[in-house]
C-alpha cells in the first residue's frame, strides 16, 4: 500500500498506515526525494507508529531517505518507533545512529522547528 | 486450528504474508509482543533472502512441542544457488549484495535456535525456533 504524504508548510509528513512491502518502501523513498525538490521542503517526518516490524531492509531504506533528502536540504525525523520494534532492531544489529528520531509527531515537529530556526539564524 | 502454514515466496508481497502468517501462528502460543516482533523480524530476513538470492522458495511455519514446552518453527527453504561459505555468510556485515549483511546473523540472534544447511546449486534450508514461555 502506498504511503500517503502530506505537505504541511515547509514540511512533508509521511504516515505509514499498514504493513510495508519492499516496493512500498522504495516508492516512499522516490516520492519523498521528488517532493522535497518540488516543494523545497525543509523537513520530513516519517511516522512509523503503525509499523509492527522493521527489518534490515526497512531500516536501511529509512536511513537512505534521511541521507538523500539531506542532500536536497531537508532534515528527516523518524517518529513513533514502537518499543518492541526498537528492541528487535537492536537484536538484529541495526542502528539508526545518524538519523533523528522522536517519540511522536508533535515532538518530531518541534525538533524540525528548532532545526529550521537555527539554520535560518545561521543564514543571517 | 491448523498447525502448519506454508507461504510460497516469489514476490515482496509474499514476504509480507510470511510475516503476517508467522505472527498469527506464534500468537496462538502466548508469546509476549516483544517475542512476536522478534520472530516476525527474523521471518522477514530469511524470506527476503530467498527472494533476493534464490528468487523463489517457501516459508513453512509450524508448532513444536518439546517435553511440554511449545514453540514456533520457521523453515525457510529454496532451490537457489546455495551459499559457498556458511561461516562467512553468518558473519555480521558480510553481504554479497548491497545489504548490511545482518539478515542471517541477526535472525540467529532473534530466535532461540537456528540451523542452516546449504549446498551449491542445490539450495539453502534454514530451520529456526523460538520457545514460548511456560503457561501457568
Ligand atoms: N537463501 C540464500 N541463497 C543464497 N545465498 C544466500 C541466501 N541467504 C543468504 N545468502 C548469502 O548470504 C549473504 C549474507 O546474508 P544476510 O542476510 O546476512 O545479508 P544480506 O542479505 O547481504 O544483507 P541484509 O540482510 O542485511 O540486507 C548474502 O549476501 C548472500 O550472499
Ligand atoms: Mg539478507
Amino acid at each position: 500500500m502506498a504511503v500517503p504524504i502530506l505537505k504541511q508548510g515547509h514540511y512533508l509528513i509521511a504516515s505509514i498506515q499498514a504493513a510495508l512491502s519492499d516496493s512500498d518502501v522504495l516508492q516512499l523513498q522516490d516520492d519523498l526525494v521528488e517532493q522535497v525538490g518540488r516543494f523545497r521542503s525543509r523537513g520530513i517526518i516519517v511516522d512509523v507508529t503503525a509499523l509492527d516490524v522493521m527489518d534490515s531492509f526497512a531500516s536501511r531504506s529509512l536511513r537512505g531517505i534521511a541521507h538523500m533528502t539531506r542532500l536536497r536540504g531537508a532534515e528527516t525525523v523518524i517518529v513513533g518507533i514502537q518499543p518492541e520494534v526498537a528492541f528487535a532492531m537492536v537484536q538484529l544489529g541495526m542502528s539508526l545512529e545518524d538519523v533523528h528520531t522522536a517519540l511522536d509527531l508533535e515532538e518530531g515537529l518541534s525538533f524540525l522547528d528548532t532545526q529550521l530556526k537555527e539554520s535560518t539564524d545561521g543564514d543571517r | 486450528m491448523t498447525d502448519e502454514v506454508r507461504v510460497s515466496v516469489s514476490s515482496d508481497a509474499d514476504v509480507v504474508e510470511a510475516r503476517e502468517k508467522g505472527r498469527e501462528l506464534s500468537a496462538t502460543l502466548g508469546f509476549s509482543s516483544i517475542d512476536l516482533t522478534l520472530i516476525v523480524t527474523a521471518i522477514s530476513e530469511v524470506a527476503r533472502n530467498i527472494l533476493l538470492y534464490a528468487k523463489q522458495g517457501e516459508i513453512v511455519l509450524r508448532l513444536d512441542n518439546n517435553g511440554g514446552q511449545h514453540g514456533i518453527v520457521v523453515v525457510a527453504r529454496d532451490d537457489g544457488p546455495g551459499i559457498p561459505d556458511l561461516e562467512l555468510a553468518m558473519r555480521d556485515s558480510y553481504s554479497t549484495g548491497n545489504g548490511l549483511g545482518l539478515g542471517l546473523p541477526g535472525a540467529r540472534r532473534l530466535m532461540d535456535e537456528f540451523e542452516i544447511e546449504s549446498e551449491i546449486s542445490k539450495g539453502t534450508t534454514i530451520v529456526m525456533k523460538k520457545w514460548a514461555p511456560e503457561r501457568v
